[in-house]
C-alpha cells in the first residue's frame, strides 16, 4: 500500500481486502467436533489412569496405582520393545520395496501401468480381510506352508511384518510413483551428458529429489504401523506366549477383556505421550507446520 | 491426471505435447532404456501379489468335505459355490449396507468440516486459524487405539452405543487431520490472484468457496474422499468396543466373527473375505484413474 493513501483511504483499502476473506468461525464446526471426538478423550484417558474403573459405573480415583502396576509389569518393556522393532523393521521392507517399485513404476510403458494397477489390489481389501486370509494361508494344516508358522516368536513376527507390507507397499508405491513423475527430466538429461550411469543417478538425483515424499510417506507408515491391531488380534493374539503383544494389543486385553480400564488408561496414556513425542519430532524435521507451498523447492 | 487443473509450475516439456488418449503426459524418460534387474523385481512383486490372491480364490471354490485336507495352491477338483451361498444366506447383505452408509456418512462429515477449516486456514492468517491448523498437524498422531477406552465413555453416556452413530463419529474425527493436510496442501496452490479478481468483482467469501475453490482443488478432495471412505471401510476397533448387537454391525466386524463361527471352515470364511472385496474391487475397476491419481498426490510433491 503505497504510503500518500490517507488514513480513510487505507480503512477502504482493507476493508476491501477482507471482505474478501472468510472469518475464522467458519473453522469452528470441525475444530468442536475434533475436540469433542478426539482431544477431549485424550485428556480422558489420562484423568481414567488415575481411577480404578470396570466399566460399569463411575470411574473412582485411586492415584498412581495404576501407573505403578505399570510401571512394575514386565509386559511394558516387552510390548514397547516390540512395538518399536515391529514398527523399524516394516520401515525398512515398505520404504525399500516400495521405493524401487515406485520408481520403476513411474516410467512410460504400457506393462508398468498394467503392473501397477495389479499391485494396488491388495490395498482394497480391509486389515481385517487381509488378516483372515494370511491366518488362513498359515494354516499349519491347510496353509501354503505347512508348518506352525505362527506358533514360533520370529516366524510369527515376520508374518506381521509380511502382512503389513503385503497391504500398505501398494499404497507406498504409488506416493513415490507420484513423487518420482514430478522430478524435472532436465536433471537425468545433465548427468547422462555428465556421463553418469543408471545407478549413479538413482542416488545422486532420484533419492535426494524423493526426500519430501520419504519424509511424508514415513509419518504415515510409523503412526499407521499402529494399526496393526487388527493384524495382531487375528493372526496371533499377542502370541506365542506374549510375544507379539503390541502396545495397543496389550491396552486391548486390560480394557475389554479383564475390565480394568483405569490399567488400560495407563498404557493408552503411554501410547498418547510416545505418538505425540513423535509427531512433533517428525512435524519439525519435515517443516509441515510452516504455511508454505508443499510445491516450493521442486 | 487430477491435479492438472491446478497452476503448476512450468515444467521442463518445452514444446507442448498433445494429451494422449489415456489422458496421462507423455515423456521422455531416463530409464528408456530396459533395465533387466528392475524388471525382474517387478515381476517378483507380481508373484507376491498373486499367489495369496490365487489361494483364497481357489481355495473358496473347494467343497467343505475337503476343507481340512486341500492344499490351497492346488486348483479345486469340483469347484463349487457352496461357500459363497452359505456367507450371502449369514446376513452378508445388512454388513455390507451398514458399512455402506458408514463410509458415505463419514465422508460427508469430513467433507462438510474440513473443507470450511482448511479454506480459513488458508485464506486468513490469523492467530486463531494458525492454532485451528496445528491442532489437527498434532491430531495426525493421535492412534486411534490410544483412546478408545475414555470414547467407550463418551460413547455411553450420550446414549450412543451399539448404534451406527457410535462408529461414524468418531470414525469421522479421526479421519480429519490427513483430510485437513491434503487439503491445505492444495488450497494453498490456487493462487492469491484468482481470489484477488474476485474480490475486485465483489464476490463474497462464501461465492469464491464454492466458484473458485472448490472447483480448483477437485484433486485434494477426491483424494480426501477416497481416504475417508477408505478409512470406514477399513475400521475395526470402533465397531468392535462401540456395537454389539447384530443391527449395527459392519462388513469388517461380520468378517471377525465369521472367524469363530467358521474357524474350521476355512473355504467359507476365504469366500466372505472374497466377498468383502468385491463392492470396492468394483469401484476399483469404474473409477481405478481418480482412486489412484487422487492418492498419488498424497505424496507427490
Amino acid at each position: 500500500m503505497s504510503s500518500t493513501v490517507t488514513s480513510g483511504g487505507e480503512k477502504v483499502q482493507r476493508g476491501k481486502v477482507r471482505a474478501g476473506r472468510p472469518s475464522a468461525v467458519w473453522a469452528l464446526p470441525a475444530v468442536l467436533f475434533f475436540t469433542f471426538f478426539a482431544v477431549v478423550p485424550m485428556a480422558l484417558a489420562f484423568y481414567l489412569s488415575f481411577t480404578k474403573w470396570d466399566g460399569l459405573g463411575d470411574p473412582k480415583p485411586v492415584g498412581l496405582a495404576n501407573w505403578q502396576k505399570l510401571l512394575d509389569d514386565p509386559r511394558l518393556t516387552q510390548s514397547l520393545g516390540i512395538t518399536v522393532l515391529l514398527t523399524v523393521a516394516s520401515w525398512v521392507f515398505q520404504t525399500v520395496v516400495a521405493l524401487l517399485l515406485g520408481v520403476w513404476a513411474a516410467g512410460p510403458q504400457r506393462n508398468r501401468a498394467v503392473l501397477s494397477a495389479i499391485f494396488f489390489v491388495p490395498f482394497l481389501l480391509s486389515s481385517t480381510a487381509i488378516s483372515i486370509l494370511f491366518y488362513a494361508l498359515l494354516d499349519p494344516n491347510f496353509g501354503i506352508i505347512q508348518k506352525d508358522t505362527l506358533g514360533s516368536t520370529s516366524g510369527a513376527f515376520l508374518a506381521i511384518v509380511f502382512v503389513g507390507g503385503w497391504q500398505f507397499i501398494p499404497f507406498h508405491t504409488l506416493i513415490y510413483q507420484g513423487g518420482a513423475r514430478q522430478i524435472p527430466e532436465v536433471l537425468y538429461q545433465a548427468a547422462a551428458i555428465d556421463g553418469a550411469g543408471r545407478y549413479r543417478q538413482f542416488f545422486s538425483i532420484t533419492l535426494p529429489q524423493l526426500r519430501h515424499t520419504i519424509t511424508t510417506s514415513t509419518v504415515l507408515l510409523v503412526v499407521g504401523s499402529l494399526t496393526y491391531f487388527e493384524t495382531v488380534l487375528i493372526l496371533t493374539k499377542g502370541g506365542p506366549g506374549t510375544d507379539t503383544a503390541i502396545l495397543p494389543y496389550l491396552m486391548y486385553e486390560a480394557g475389554f477383556k479383564t475390565y480394568d480400564f483405569g490399567y488400560a488408561s495407563a498404557i493408552a496414556s503411554t501410547l498418547v505421550l510416545a505418538a505425540t513425542g513423535l509427531s512433533l519430532i517428525l512435524i519439525r524435521l519435515t517443516g509441515f507446520g510452516g504455511m508454505r507451498s508443499t510445491r516450493e523447492g521442486m | 491426471m487430477s491435479h492438472d487443473t491446478l497452476p503448476r509450475p512450468t515444467t521442463t516439456d518445452k514444446r507442448p505435447e498433445r494429451p494422449r488418449p489415456d489422458g496421462r503426459r507423455r515423456r521422455r524418460h531416463w530409464t528408456r532404456r530396459a533395465n533387466p534387474l528392475a524388471g525382474l523385481g517387478s515381476i517378483v512383486w507380481l508373484v507376491i501379489v498373486l499367489v495369496p490372491i490365487y489361494a483364497m480364490l481357489s481355495a473358496s471354490l473347494t467343497g467343505p468335505d475337503k476343507a481340512l485336507t486341500g492344499n490351497p495352491l492346488k486348483p479345486p477338483t469340483d469347484p463349487t459355490l457352496d461357500n459363497y451361498n452359505t456367507v450371502l444366506n449369514s446376513g452378508f447383505w445388512h454388513l455390507l449396507s451398514n458399512t455402506v452408509i458408514v463410509a458415505v456418512t463419514v465422508v460427508g462429515i469430513v467433507l462438510g468440516l474440513c473443507v470450511p477449516l482448511a479454506y480459513v486456514a488458508v485464506r486468513t492468517r490469523t492467530r486463531w486459524s494458525g492454532a485451528a491448523f496445528r491442532l489437527f498437524l498434532l491430531g495426525v498422531a493421535i492412534p486411534a487405539q490410544a483412546v478408545v477406552v475414555p470414547l467407550y465413555l463418551l460413547i455411553a453416556k450420550l446414549d450412543l452405543y451399539d448404534s451406527l452413530l457410535a462408529v461414524i463419529l468418531p470414525t469421522a474425527a479421526f479421519a480429519m487431520p490427513v483430510s485437513v493436510l491434503v487439503l491445505t496442501g492444495t488450497l494453498r496452490d490456487i493462487s492469491e490472484d484468482l481470489y484477488e479478481a474476485m474480490a475486485l468483482d465483489g464476490a463474497s467469501p462464501v461465492r469464491m468457496l464454492f466458484q473458485l475453490t472448490i472447483p480448483l482443488a477437485k484433486g485434494g478432495i477426491s483424494t480426501v474422499v477416497i481416504y475417508a471412505a477408505l478409512q470406514a471401510w477399513n475400521g475395526f476397533l470402533f465397531p468392535l468396543i462401540f456395537t454389539q448387537s447384530d443391527e449395527p454391525r459392519v462388513l469388517t466386524l461380520g468378517l471377525f466373527n465369521f472367524v469363530s463361527q467358521y474357524g474350521v471352515n476355512i473355504p467359507a470364511l476365504l469366500a466372505s473375505v472374497v466377498l468383502s472385496g468385491v463392492p470396492i474391487f468394483a469401484v476399483y475397476l469404474v473409477a481405478r484413474r481418480a482412486l489412484i491419481g487422487g492418492l498419488m498426490g498424497v505424496g507427490g510433491k
